[in-house]
């Protein structure tokens, strides 16, 4: 289009606050770069992960019956009891702070997600990797798992899972690290399936490398792209299948401020109290949007073939 | 054709055996299965009388077998919760409720993803489809079980239009339909644009429109009918991504199908009904999945001799 090929063209002298210079700068930070995406992410999920026990205002676990279902500071609607700048987002039916059981809630889903990640991530990419180089019936062996793993029902898994091994942290890090590893196996053995076929992979077995060699320093490399793409797109799904889980009790176990607990806690109070439920599943909302959009816009920067993941 | 049916038909009974070793074995994981499998309140006499039915002292192998001798006849066992019925019986009766909501819900993200879709492809760049590509993000990205309480907060306590939970009329199926479906209509809504997009680009579309065929018959007949392909396989995903979403919204909207079952049968332990309940969804996926494969198979020759 002409007139955006000339808005990137302007000459640098116009001031900053010129129509075009403004229209330059929102195409970057929304089309070029991922800025809006990233500053939430850092706002709702990075920062108060690292930092919660320093900046969030009050104790998570913290119960005060007398400041019990304070409104956010904005709803001066009930005169008996108006929003107060000590409680910005309200309390819940225990007097506990919103916002400080939201900040130390996303240290929990950063670091379920992060570590089922790792472990589903590394289960995956190495089965995907032996089941595409060696083929046969090597293949066929994991395929077939990775099929039967792909057909079952999520949620009724982790809900069976957890009841025989007791809702807890590690519980569901391990729950969701083995319902999800088959996606990356799929994903990545399709990869080495291509690669495999190169001169460059021939050319190592000739000069004599191992087949682990092989896959470490000549396959591996070439799936790392796809791998970092993969990883960014399903932390999205991680963290909904951690707050689902923990909604129907079968994640974090109370009194955790888990996301998907705090919005259990304030179904019942709906009616009376819609910011305890509303308030943690606005943070789980921002957060899996600027992921997946994180992901979008790795996957088109790194690997344009995955258009279709 | 045949060949393809053959060794899809062989692959799919080997996930079918997969998915029942992963359901017989989590229950002896942790040790004595017993201590899964029945609630905390039995007492010995049914420890002793269950042991000896189930066979639990026989060797693994044998366990399996009965297992899936039973499972095949569809006998799961008695359920523990819910006195004097087995655990398929309870499946069977729940089933409708759930059958009801999925195809509602489908239903009406079917109605809403393809003109939403449609009309985003040809509108392409638009403010039509920026809102479209907005759905299709929120769908990614709003937990369907808070989605499910936003809903109920607005429209049954603020604004009073429909009835917060339970099973009835039309009114009462709204809200869960909505709720179930709107991830659905995000990725049906996403393949039908970029199918069509595919479509509208082709050269078929391009002789009918130089034939001077009205603008509306161009994209909704002969666009369209070509571009259902692709969203039509990822029907069967959605279908049965609506039956396990089904644990999430039947609970919040207290809806008495399978999933809200299983919920209530994984907080009571009662291990032979989650068993009833999660072969059968299996069963269902599966199949599904075989069928949306052949029919696909037969659509588009291509497939076959991949």
């Amino acid at each position: 289009m002409a007139t955006e090929g000339n808005v990137l063209q302007l000459p640098q002298r116009l001031p900053w606050y010129s129509t075009a210079r403004i229209k330059r700068f929102g195409h970057l930070i929304f089309n070029e770069y991922p800025v809006v995406w990233l500053t939430i992410l850092f706002l709702v999920l990075i920062f108060p992960a690292l930092t919660a026990q320093w900046t969030a205002p009050h104790d998570p676990l913290k119960q005060q019956l007398s400041k019990r279902l304070t409104p956010p500071v904005w709803d001066q609607g009930n005169p008996a009891k108006p929003g107060t700048w000590t409680n910005i987002l309200g309390t819940d039916k225990q007097g506990r702070d919103i916002l400080s059981r939201i900040m130390h809630g996303s240290r929990i889903s950063l670091m379920v997600s992060l570590s089922a990640l790792a472990i589903g991530g590394t289960i995956g990419t190495t089965l995907g990797l032996v089941s595409g180089y060696f083929g046969r019936w090597v293949d066929h062996l994991i395929m077939r798992i990775v099929d039967t793993f792909l057909a079952l029902p999520l949620i009724l898994m982790a809900l069976v899972i957890v009841a025989v091994f007791g809702p807890s942290f590690y519980t569901a890090i391990g729950v969701i690290s083995v319902l999800l590893w088959s996606r990356y196996t799929r994903q990545i053995r399709a990869e080495v399936l291509s690669i495999k076929a190169l001169d460059f992979v021939a050319r190592a077995r000739v000069a004599g490398c191992s087949n682990v060699r092989i896959i470490m320093k000549h396959v591996f490399p070439n799936v790392v792209n796809t791998l970092i793409v993969l990883a960014t797109l399903q932390v999205g799904t991680v963290i909904l299948l951690e707050a689902t889980l923990s909604f129907l009790g079968a994640g974090i176990p109370r009194p955790n401020p888990a996301w998907g607990v705090m919005v259990a806690d304030g179904r019942d109070h709906i009616a009376s109290a819609w910011w305890i439920a509303v308030m943690p599943g606005l943070a789980i909302m921002f957060v899996v949007l600027s992921m997946n959009m994180m992901g979008d816009w790795l996957r088109d920067k790194l690997d344009p073939k995955l258009r279709q993941v | 054709m045949q060949r393809y049916i053959i060794i899809r038909l062989i692959q799919s009974v080997f996930t079918l055996i997969g998915v029942s070793i992963i359901v017989f074995s989590l229950a002896r994981l942790s040790g004595n299965p017993l201590d899964v499998l029945l609630p905390d309140e039995a007492d010995d006499e049914t420890f002793i009388r269950i042991s000896e039915l189930w066979g639990l002292n026989d060797p693994w192998y044998i366990q399996y077998f009965t297992f899936v001798r039973n499972a095949s006849k569809g006998e799961f066992g008695p359920s523990f919760k819910w006195q004097g019925r087995t655990a398929m019986e309870l499946v069977i009766l729940h089933l409708p409720a759930t059958l009801q909501l999925a195809v509602v819900s489908i239903g009406v993200s079917v109605l809403l993803a393809v003109p939403i879709g449609v009309m985003s492809a040809v509108k392409k760049g638009t403010i039509l489809d920026t809102v479209g590509k907005l759905i299709a993000l929120l769908g990614q990205s709003l937990p369907s079980f808070w989605l499910a309480i936003v809903l109920i907060w607005i429209f049954a306590v603020q604004l009073g239009w429909f009835p917060t939970s339970g099973r009835g009329g039309i009114s009462n199926m709204i809200l869960p339909a909505v709720a179930l479906g709107w991830f659905s209509v995000a990725s049906f809504m996403r393949l039908t644009r970029s199918s069509m997009l595919n479509v509208l680009d082709s050269e078929y579309i391009k002789l009918a429109r130089i034939k001077g065929l009205p603008e509306w018959k161009v994209v909704w007949k002969h666009g369209l009918k070509n571009a259902a392909i692709p969203p039509l396989t990822v029907f069967g995903a959605i279908v049965v991504g609506q039956m396990t979403g089904s644990v999430t919204i039947e609970t919040v909207f207290a809806w008495p199908g399978v999933g809200l079952l299983a919920l209530q049968a994984v907080n009571a332990r009662d291990y032979q009904v989650i068993q009833a309940v999660t072969m059968f969804i299996s069963v269902l996926f599966i199949g599904m999945n075989l069928l949306i494969d052949i029919l696909y198979a037969y659509i588009d020759p291509r497939i076959r001799y991949q």
